[in-house]
């Protein structure tokens, strides 16, 4: 930006910060300076009108709050202002333990989106007189929301509630298939990133692995398109699509081994082998039974039936393995 | 409108206030450091402002600013006393991570944090609906997470128990601490291992009984920091091959680890062929045990076998209790 314009767009910020009264274009034309004075052509009032129309853009989109309306019924066109009370941080103190837990959240961040951002509300935070450190001592790398593509368009779909399509390849899909979607929000659960969004064609609530999403989604039609439910916990839509009601499951150990699921169990007895007996809970029958089968010979699978039947189908199939040959099946 | 442009006008509206806040002036190395700007761009957004006010212009109109050596302090702000309100984007950087922290309560101070929570949210002025447009989750164990800050913040060794999923072991270590890492929403501890002389990473879930010890942490000077912006898997490019064949259902692994030449194969129908480095063949055992059947090691052959043979192992227990006709038989085998 020239500093020129940065000049006229901060004396517009000046001139209608400092007035109750709407002003009319042509008074901002008389007295903001930058703008191609009046000389009676049609050619500068184009170049003035054009101008003055990218400059309200402008001011809009870094946030200022720019009203139009007429003081009077004998106004003949819309004039200009910025309420003061709808410009101004509201006043906010922090103590310096507060403005620490600030200084470190907000260094969460590493999209150019949230991160940008996050720079932005220092500044801001900085100007209405809160000390933020950010150079705390301690060595702490995060990154909430690295690497992954999709989750700047996402993101910003679900902020201007615009709808949104994109290709998706579940695993077990050949093709990305494309998906069109009201996007809700975007939710970190543990560890990955998933997109929440009412499913346009399935006309379901569905969740959508961010890392799956192939190409770049692309936001169609306008915003404000749509209402996410009223008391929507993304993190819970998420919880609650993949984890099931718990189960309880006993399996017997041999003594020092199964070092892993111990960490989590209870040892609630001795079998006739001589092995400890553990009690597990799971909310996800499927995974347990994947990790009981891979500790071999060390556990054995007393109930329930379904997951002990689940482990002898897997040791089956592994048994069964011949280097080389094919793959036994996943008739899962 | 370019970023770099919005960038300069939001620092612009926020130096008036920012200098009206700070009466006394603000030497400008500090100001810019502030802003995240350079002192060459802070002077020319000082010019600038300089001339700039309320229209009229006259000499009682224009911002007015003095300098005293290196030192900077406004003496006339023309009206603009406030920074302007938070972005949507930039309520919801802040929100959600504060947020965030507070799931976290050994990393920061858990009270501090809700109240400040609680004032920024008042002074954001942006519907609570909007900011929930981005949640966090994470997943952390908070015993664990504060005994290492405490050791981090004070520096000070650990000594710890941490479980190795590959081995199924509990091992016992004394370590010298060098950064925490929340990388893909675990929490890693990157530090210097006394007992394995090296640097290693533990994550945090797989910690246990970690106390911190009443000596320095003295991390040798070979200990570096790994660049972790790959991922936490980072194999070692001479380490073995293992070659995997899988199936639909086990498709997932190939964008869960780093692997190499991924091809798709006929056999079985879907399937990929992949290639993973390292240089942990329990690992490998490991994860095609835990696929049951969905993936299959094509090499190393004696990987294959191993596989198959424990497995066999364990079917023999299951043979024993469902059959019922091989009681009395000898055990083993």
């Amino acid at each position: 930006m020239s500093a020129k314009r940065a000049e006229r767009l901060v004396n517009l910020v000046f001139a209608l910060l400092g007035t109750r009264q709407y002003v009319s274009a042509a008074r901002i034309r008389a007295t903001v300076p930058g703008y191609e004075a009046e000389d009676g052509t049609a050619r500068a009032d184009e170049a003035f009108k054009r101008m003055f129309e990218r400059d309200k853009a402008e001011l809009r989109e870094i946030g200022v709050p720019l009203e139009t309306g007429r003081n009077s019924f004998f106004d003949t066109e819309d004039g200009y202002r910025i309420a003061r009370t709808d410009y101004e941080l509201p006043e906010i103190t922090l103590t310096g333990e507060e403005a620490a837990a600030v200084g470190l959240a907000l260094r969460l961040w590493q999209s150019a989106q949230l991160a940008g951002a996050a720079q932005g509300a220092l500044v801001k935070l900085r100007a209405a007189g809160v000390e933020v450190d950010v150079g705390r001592a301690l060595p702490l790398q995060p990154r909430l929301d690295a690497g992954e593509p999709a989750f700047e368009p996402c993101y910003v779909a679900a902020r201007d509630r615009r709808e949104l399509s994109f290709d998706y390849a579940r695993p077990d899909e050949d093709q990305p298939v494309r998906r069109h979607v009201q996007p809700w929000g975007v939710v970190a659960w543990h560890g990955r990133w998933y997109l929440v969004g009412h499913d346009l064609d399935r006309h379901a609530p569905r969740v959508f692995r961010l890392s799956r999403v192939t190409g770049s989604p692309r936001a169609s039609g306008p915003a404000g398109a749509f209402e996410p439910p009223a008391d929507l916990d993304l993190a819970a839509v998420v919880a609650g699509q993949v984890d099931g009601e718990e189960q309880l499951v006993l399996v017997a150990a041999r003594p020092g081994a199964a070092v892993g699921l111990r960490r989590r169990a209870t040892v609630v007895g001795t079998t006739a082998d001589g092995d400890d007996r553990l009690q597990l809970r799971t909310t996800d029958l499927t995974a347990l039974v994947d990790e009981l089968a891979a500790y071999g010979p060390d556990v054995l699978v007393e109930a329930p039936a379904e997951a002990r039947q689940g482990v002898v189908e897997r040791l089956t199939r592994l048994a069964g393995m011949a280097p080389g040959g094919s793959v036994p099946g996943d008739a899962r | 409108m370019s970023a770099p442009t919005a960038d300069r006008m939001v620092r612009l509206l926020a130096l008036v206030p920012y200098l009206q806040a700070r009466p006394d002036g603000v030497r400008l190395a500090e100001a810019a450091r502030d802003f995240g700007t350079t002192e060459a761009q802070l002077r020319r957004d000082l010019d600038l402002l300089w001339v700039c006010g309320l229209p009229g212009h006259g000499p009682g109109d224009l911002v007015d600013l003095s300098f005293e050596g290196d030192r900077v302090r406004v003496t006339f702000t023309a009206g603009l006393v406030r920074p302007l309100r938070l972005t949507t984007d930039e309520a919801v950087a802040l929100i959600v991570a504060l947020r965030t922290l507070l799931e976290l309560p050994g990393l920061a101070e858990g009270e501090a944090v809700s109240r400040a929570l609680a004032k920024v949210s008042a002074a954001t002025g942006q519907p609570a609906d909007r900011v929930a447009a981005v949640a966090v989750s994470v997943d952390a164990r908070e015993q664990a997470l504060s005994v290492v800050r405490d050791g981090l913040e004070r520096h000070r060794a650990l000594h710890l128990h941490y479980y190795v999923p590959t081995r199924d072991e509990r091992t016992e270590r004394s370590v010298d601490p060098m950064r925490l890492l929340l990388v893909d929403g675990h929490w890693y501890l990157e530090a210097w291992c006394r007992g394995a002389e090296g640097v290693r990473l533990f994550r945090l879930d797989r910690v246990d009984d970690v106390v911190v010890l009443d000596e320095p942490a003295a991390p040798p000077p070979q200990a570096e920091e790994r660049d972790v912006q790959a991922g936490v898997y980072q194999p070692d490019a001479a380490a073995p091959v293992v070659r995997l064949r899988l199936a639909r259902t086990a498709r997932w692994v190939a964008d869960y680890y780093p692997v190499e030449r991924v091809e798709p194969v006929d056999d079985p129908p879907g399937g990929l062929s992949v290639t993973v480095r390292t240089a942990d063949p329990a690992w490998a055992r490991r994860l095609v045990a835990s696929l049951g059947g969905a993936a299959v090691i094509d090499e190393p052959v004696a990987l294959a076998e191993q596989v198959a043979a424990d497995a066999r192992a364990a079917l023999a227990r299951y043979g024993d209790r469902t059959g019922g006709e091989q009681d009395g038989a000898p055990a083993g085998g």
